[in-house]
C-alpha cells in the first residue's frame, strides 16, 4: 500500500503530463496538418520506432558502450588527475586551468581534430565522450580531497600519520560524497560526448551508433525515424544517468551509514 | 617521554615562550610553565586569550616563535614523533563520519600500524572506560553531542597516551552532559594517571577537574596566577556544593576579571 503511494506520488503526475504532451502534438500535427518531414505526430514516431526496433537498439547499444567506455575513462583518469592534484598546491595551481579548458572548449568544435588524430570508429566516440565527461571528475574529486577540516589533519597529525595514511585514510574516504556528485554529472555529458563523436567518427555501413544514425536520417529527411533516434537518445542518457545514479546512492549510504 | 630516572624532572616546560603568528598577531607573549609527570592542569582564560594556541604548542601542532618549549626536554613535535603517546581531544569530536564508533576508536592505532588484535583489545578497553560498548557499530550521526565527545575521548586514550592535551572539549555540550564528562575525566586520571592539560573557559569545571588552575590574561595571552586546589581525589560530585570548593572558583573568576581590567 504504502509502495503504491510512493508510486502514485513520484511517477504519476510525470507521466500524466506525458501523455497530455502526446495528445497536444497530436493534436497540433492534425489540426494545423503540418507536414510529416517537418513534425511528424507521435503516432508516425511510434510506427518509425516498430518499423526499426532491431536497428535503433543495435546504435543505442554501441552508443551507449561507447559513452560507458568514456565515462569509465574518465573516472579513473580523472580521479588519479585529482590525487596528484591533492598532493601538491603547486601541481594543481599550474594545471588547473588546464584541466578548466576541458570544460570550455566547445567539444563540437574540437571533436572533429580529435577524430582525426585518433581515427574513426569507436577510438574516436570514446575519445570525445572520455574528453567531454572528465573535468567534473577530476573539479568534484579535488574538491573534495582538499577540502578536509583542518583539525581532522591535526588529529592525523597527533598519530604521526604519514602522507599515504593521511590519503587513504583521510582524503579519499573524505572525498567520496563529491567524487559521485562529478561521476553523475559526468554520466550524463558522456552520453553527449559519444553522440556528437559519432557524427564525426561515424563507424561503418555495417556497425552505427546514435550519433550516426541521427546524421543520416536527418540527411534523408526522414524525421520520424529522426525523432525515434532522438527518443532513444534520451532514454540512453536517463537510463545510464540513473544506473550511476542508484549505484552512488548505494554506495553514498553504505559511506555514511544510517542516518536518523 | 620514556620512563628514565629523571621522571621526578616536569614533563612539559615553557620558558619565555611566545607565539606570533604571520599575520604578525602576538598570540602569547613570556609564558613561564612547568607541569609535572601526572599532574592535572587546567588553563582558563578568556576568549581568544591563545589557550587552544598553548595547547598547540605543546602538542607539537605549531612552534614557538619566542623562548622554548620542551615535552620530556625535547621540542614537542621531536617528543611526539619519538613516542606517539601523546593525545589531543579537540573542542569538536572530530570523528570520521564514514566510520562507525569503533573504527573511529581504532583510527590512531592503524596509524600506529598496530596488528588487529592489539587494536581490538585496546578498543574495547577505550569503550568501556566511556561506557559505550553497545554503540560501536553505530555511526557518528546517530550519536548525541555528548556521546561523540566521549566517542573522541575513548580515540584519544586508546593508545594509552603518556600526556593527554584537551581543548575545551566540553565547551558545546549541555550543562548535564558537561558535568558527567567531567566526573568521568576525572576518575579516568586518577585510574590511569596520565598528565592532563586541560583548557577552558568554564571555571568551575577548571576547579573540579584540576590540581592547578593556570589564569591567562586576554590578547596576548601571559599566565597571570597559578592557583593550587586541594581537594583530594576521587572528587566526587557533591565537591560541587562545598563551600570550600565555591570559594576556589570564586578566586580564579575574580582573577580572571582581573585580568580582563
Amino acid at each position: 500500500m504504502h509502495r503504491f503511494h510512493w508510486l502514485a506520488r513520484t511517477v504519476l503526475p510525470p507521466l500524466a503530463f506525458f501523455v497530455m504532451l502526446l495528445i497536444l502534438w497530436h493534436a497540433v500535427v492534425v489540426a494545423f496538418s503540418i507536414k510529416p518531414f517537418l513534425l511528424p505526430g507521435p503516432l508516425r514516431v511510434a510506427a518509425a520506432i516498430s518499423a526499426h526496433i532491431g536497428t535503433l537498439f543495435g546504435a543505442a547499444l554501441l552508443t551507449a558502450t561507447g559513452a560507458l567506455c568514456g565515462f569509465a575513462l574518465s573516472f579513473v583518469i580523472g580521479l588519479t588527475i585529482a590525487l596528484v592534484f591533492s598532493q601538491s598546491k603547486v601541481i594543481e595551481r599550474s594545471l588547473y586551468p588546464y584541466a578548466i579548458f576541458l570544460q570550455t572548449v566547445p567539444i563540437v568544435a574540437v571533436a572533429p581534430l580529435i577524430i582525426l588524430w585518433i581515427g574513426h570508429g569507436f577510438h574516436g566516440v570514446v575519445a570525445v565522450s572520455f574528453i567531454i565527461s572528465l573535468f567534473p571528475i577530476i573539479a568534484n574529486t579535488t574538491n573534495g580531497l582538499t577540502s578536509v577540516d583542518a583539525n581532522l589533519i591535526d588529529l592525523f597529525k597527533m598519530s604521526n600519520a604519514n602522507r599515504w595514511q593521511l590519503l587513504m585514510k583521510l582524503r579519499l574516504p573524505h572525498a567520496v560524497p563529491n567524487m559521485l556528485t562529478g561521476a553523475r554529472i559526468s554520466s550524463g555529458l558522456s552520453v553527449i560526448g559519444a553522440i556528437v563523436g559519432e557524427f564525426f567518427a561515424g563507424y561503418g555501413t555495417e556497425d552505427f551508433g546514435l550519433g550516426y544514425l541521427i546524421i543520416l536520417t536527418n540527411g534523408q529527411a526522414k524525421t520520424d525515424y529522426l525523432f525515434a533516434c532522438i527518443l532513444f537518445c534520451t532514454v540512453l542518457g536517463l537510463g545510464i544517468f540513473s544506473s550511476v545514479n542508484l549505484m552512488s546512492n548505494l554506495v553514498l549510504a553504505r559511506w555514511r551509514g544510517p542516518v536518523n | 617521554m620514556a620512563e628514565s630516572e629523571v621522571d621526578s624532572a616536569p614533563l612539559v616546560v615553557a620558558r619565555a615562550a611566545g607565539k606570533r603568528f604571520a599575520d604578525g598577531t602576538l598570540a602569547l607573549q613570556s609564558i613561564e610553565l612547568s607541569i609535572q609527570r601526572q599532574e592535572f592542569v587546567t588553563i582558563v582564560g578568556p576568549s581568544g586569550c591563545g589557550k587552544s594556541t598553548f595547547l598547540r604548542l605543546v602538542a607539537g601542532l605549531t612552534e614557538t616563535s619566542a623562548g622554548t618549549l620542551t615535552v620530556a626536554d625535547v621540542a614537542p613535535v621531536v617528543a611526539r614523533r619519538a613516542s606517539n603517546d601523546m593525545a589531543f581531544v579537540f573542542q569538536d569530536p572530530n570523528l570520521l563520519p564514514w566510520r562507525t564508533v569503533e573504527r573511529n576508536v581504532s583510527l590512531p592505532l592503524e596509524l600506529a600500524n598496530r596488528n588487529s588484535e592489539v587494536r581490538s583489545e585496546h578498543v574495547n578497553t577505550a569503550l568501556q572506560m566511556v561506557g559505550l560498548e553497545e554503540f560501536r557499530r553505530s555511526f557518528p550521526s546517530q550519536l548525541s553531542g555528548g556521546m561523540r565527545m566521549r566517542v573522541s575521548i575513548a580515540r584519544a586514550l586508546v593508545t594509552q597516551p603518556r600526556l593527554l592535551l584537551m581543548d575545551e572539549p566540553f565547551g558545546a555540550l549541555d550543562e548535564i552532559s558537561r558535568l558527567r564528562l567531567n566526573e568521568e575525566i576525572s576518575e579516568l586520571w586518577r585510574r590511569d594517571q596520565w598528565t592532563g592539560l586541560f583548557v577552558t573557559h568554564n571555571v568551575a569545571e577548571a576547579v573540579y577537574l584540576s590540581q592547578r588552575v593556570l589564569v591567562m590574561s586576554a590578547r596576548p595571552g601571559r599566565l597571570v596566577a597559578d592557583i593550587a586546589v586541594p581537594f583530594p581525589y576521587p572528587r566526587l560530585p557533591s565537591l560541587r556544593t562545598d563551600v570550600r570548593f565555591n570559594e576556589k572558583v570564586e578566586q580564579v573568576a575574580l582573577t580572571l576579571h582581573q585580568t580582563r581590567a
